[in-house]
């Protein structure tokens, strides 16, 4: 028994975790205000010099009631506070809820509409795979340049957004049956200037981290998920097809109007900090083959299904869980519904949140230092962690 | 040879350097206070009720309630009239006696505008909208809140002129209806 477990023993029940030296254990406790948790997030750890051995993480921070809130909202009045979840993504937010409203209402959804959709959900999964590797890229000690070349590609996808949706990340885009508001012909040839001009923006950063030796250092077999604890723990999204398991949902779902588009899903091989980061490179090569195809095919129509109500929206009893593949992974709603105004239940299956639990199996035996790359490959925002 | 890699990277940020000075899309950013943006059409913050002609009595909005009922955050607040005055179209209505909306509340989400049968409440595009105090000043009351149709065609011009078709529109199919049993009488005597 080590000197650690006996003093735990002897003495009176303090706060489990403390900043006290405890045998030849450093108990740390990193967060909520350090820059790289991406948000209000606490690590508790254990530090053996600065290996870790123990790590706790602590969530809450960041809680504000989302989900009894949906109870006891209007159906509709949930679309705006869903763009609060995962704030760089309002777009597959609100698709995701959309749907399982939907799902649950049994509404027809216009073609037009779901290509839109299609559109905006690739649209947003290139801004928060861009912003994510300029985070990480930060998180590295890359300060401020790959951000702001990240960024600045960001802030043109969210131009459209605001042109289209009239706010930038808090889009509140989509409804129950369709999209809020139409595109016109100008708004497309821009979409397609930036579609046309990212693939430049790819080309020039992978030119920048792929060979380059620090960062091979700082991420190659660097927080290690292994395939079968991927799938055992729930990982969804890049971070499990990084390990090399397909799984997509846009392919095992075929949710919305993906089946018609031709698209390939890219997997890794060793599920490290460095796969999970080329992964999103990938996958932004793919998102763009299906924006092409979408603003080529898109049919003229009305966005919006008439027979839906936007007041007193009351959808039969019963429920049902619409889920879609967000950029961050499994994003679903799950709704029951008594037949009134409110959901019964409302519950989010946030991909981050679930993602994060694996964090300690990642950690261990890792440094700080790696900590904060693990963390940063795992792409979380708080407001959908803690929601 | 170790380091290859990194010069690599050095080179693409000594061309995102000098291309920022040539290129547009390399350099995004504008100088804020001196230089602005204009805001898309469909750009939007926060509600403010909108009138035709007279500020108190022009008041599109009949106190019907629906906006304060349906606002996620519930930052609107109306009290409902006693009495009944004649509205921009002549008909009798109801009219808010109070209608505030907290803008510290206020998330922006439009939902109000989407629910309202009036055409009454639309999204201005006002920012900048600091203030010394802390509660009173963001709770922006009734005078505040309205602004004129000439306001709302200048923020929104295309949304605008749709409105007003369509309210030209509802006001014909109601006139319509009272000719119509006038006038389908006249033959038979």
């Amino acid at each position: 028994m080590s000197a650690t477990t006996e003093m735990q023993a002897t003495r009176l029940p303090l706060p489990k975790m403390t900043s006290q030296i405890e045998g030849d254990l450093m108990e740390v406790s990193m967060g909520p205000q350090h820059p790289s948790t991406h948000g209000v997030f606490r690590m508790n750890v254990a530090l053996d010099g600065e290996v870790v051995r123990k790590l706790k993480p602590v969530f809450g921070y960041l809680h504000r009631n989302h989900e009894k809130i949906g109870e006891n909202t209007s159906y509709l009045g949930s679309m705006p506070y869903t763009d609060r979840l995962d704030y760089f993504c309002s777009m597959t937010n609100n698709w995701a809820y959309a749907l399982s409203v939907e799902k649950l209402a049994g509404i027809e959804v216009p073609e037009r509409a779901e290509y839109l959709r299609v559109i905006l959900a690739e649209l947003t999964r290139l801004q928060n795979h861009a912003s994510l590797l300029g985070f990480l890229l930060s998180d590295m000690g890359a300060w401020g340049t790959p951000l702001m070349y990240a960024f600045r590609e960001r802030e043109k996808i969210l131009d459209l957004f605001e042109s289209l949706s009239g706010s930038r990340m808090m889009c509140d885009y989509m409804r129950f049956g369709g999209c809020r508001l139409d595109a016109g012909p100008d708004w497309f040839a821009r979409a397609q200037k930036i579609i046309d001009a990212f693939p430049r923006f790819l080309d020039e950063f992978e030119e920048l981290i792929v060979s380059n030796e620090i960062l091979i250092a700082r991420t190659q077999n660097v927080g290690k998920l292994s395939a079968e604890l991927a799938i055992n723990a729930g990982i969804t999204g890049p971070m499990l097809r990084a390990s090399g398991v397909n799984y997509d949902l846009r392919k095992v779902d075929g949710y919305g109007i993906y089946p018609r588009f031709k698209f390939r899903i890219p997997l890794g091989d060793h599920g490290d900090c460095y796969d999970r980061l080329m992964l999103r490179a990938l996958e932004m090569r793919e998102s763009l083959g299906i924006l092409n195809q979408a603003m080529k095919e898109i049919p003229a129509g009305p966005i919006m299904n008439p027979k839906v109500k936007i007041r007193a929206f009351k959808p039969p009893i019963g429920e049902a869980y619409g889920r879609i593949e967000g950029p961050k992974g499994e994003l679903g709603f799950y709704l029951i519904s008594d037949g009134s105004a409110n959901p019964y239940r409302y519950r989010v299956r946030p991909p981050s949140f679930i993602n994060l639990t694996v964090l300690e199996d990642l950690c261990l035996g890792h440094t700080v230092a790696d900590v904060m790359v693990i963390l940063g490959s795992i792409d979380i925002v708080m407001g959908e962690v803690d929601r | 040879m170790i380091g290859t890699g990194v010069l690599k990277g050095m080179a693409v940020t000594a061309r995102n350097f000098f291309g920022s000075y040539f290129e547009k899309d390399r350099l995004i950013t504008v100088q804020y206070p001196e230089e602005r943006e204009t805001l898309p059409e469909n750009y939007r913050n926060f509600p403010f009720l909108v009138f035709d002609n007279d500020p108190e009595a022009g008041l599109r909005c009949v106190a019907c309630k629906i906006c304060e009922k349906e606002c996620p955050p519930q930052c609107i607040y109306i009290v409902k009239s006693d009495d009944k005055k004649p509205d921009y179209m002549g008909k009798p209505q109801f009219y808010p006696k109070v209608f505030d909306i907290d803008i510290s509340v206020c998330m922006s989400c439009q939902i109000c505008v989407e629910v309202c049968p009036f055409e009454a409440i639309k999204m201005d595009k006002v920012f900048e909208l600091s203030r010394r105090e802390r509660f009173n000043a963001l709770l922006i009351k009734k005078d505040e809140l309205a602004k004129s149709n000439d306001y709302y065609h200048r923020i929104h011009p295309v949304e605008a002129a749709e409105v007003d078709a369509n309210l030209a529109a509802a006001a014909a199919a109601k006139k319509k209806p009272a000719p119509t049993p006038a006038a389908a009488p006249a033959p038979a005597t």
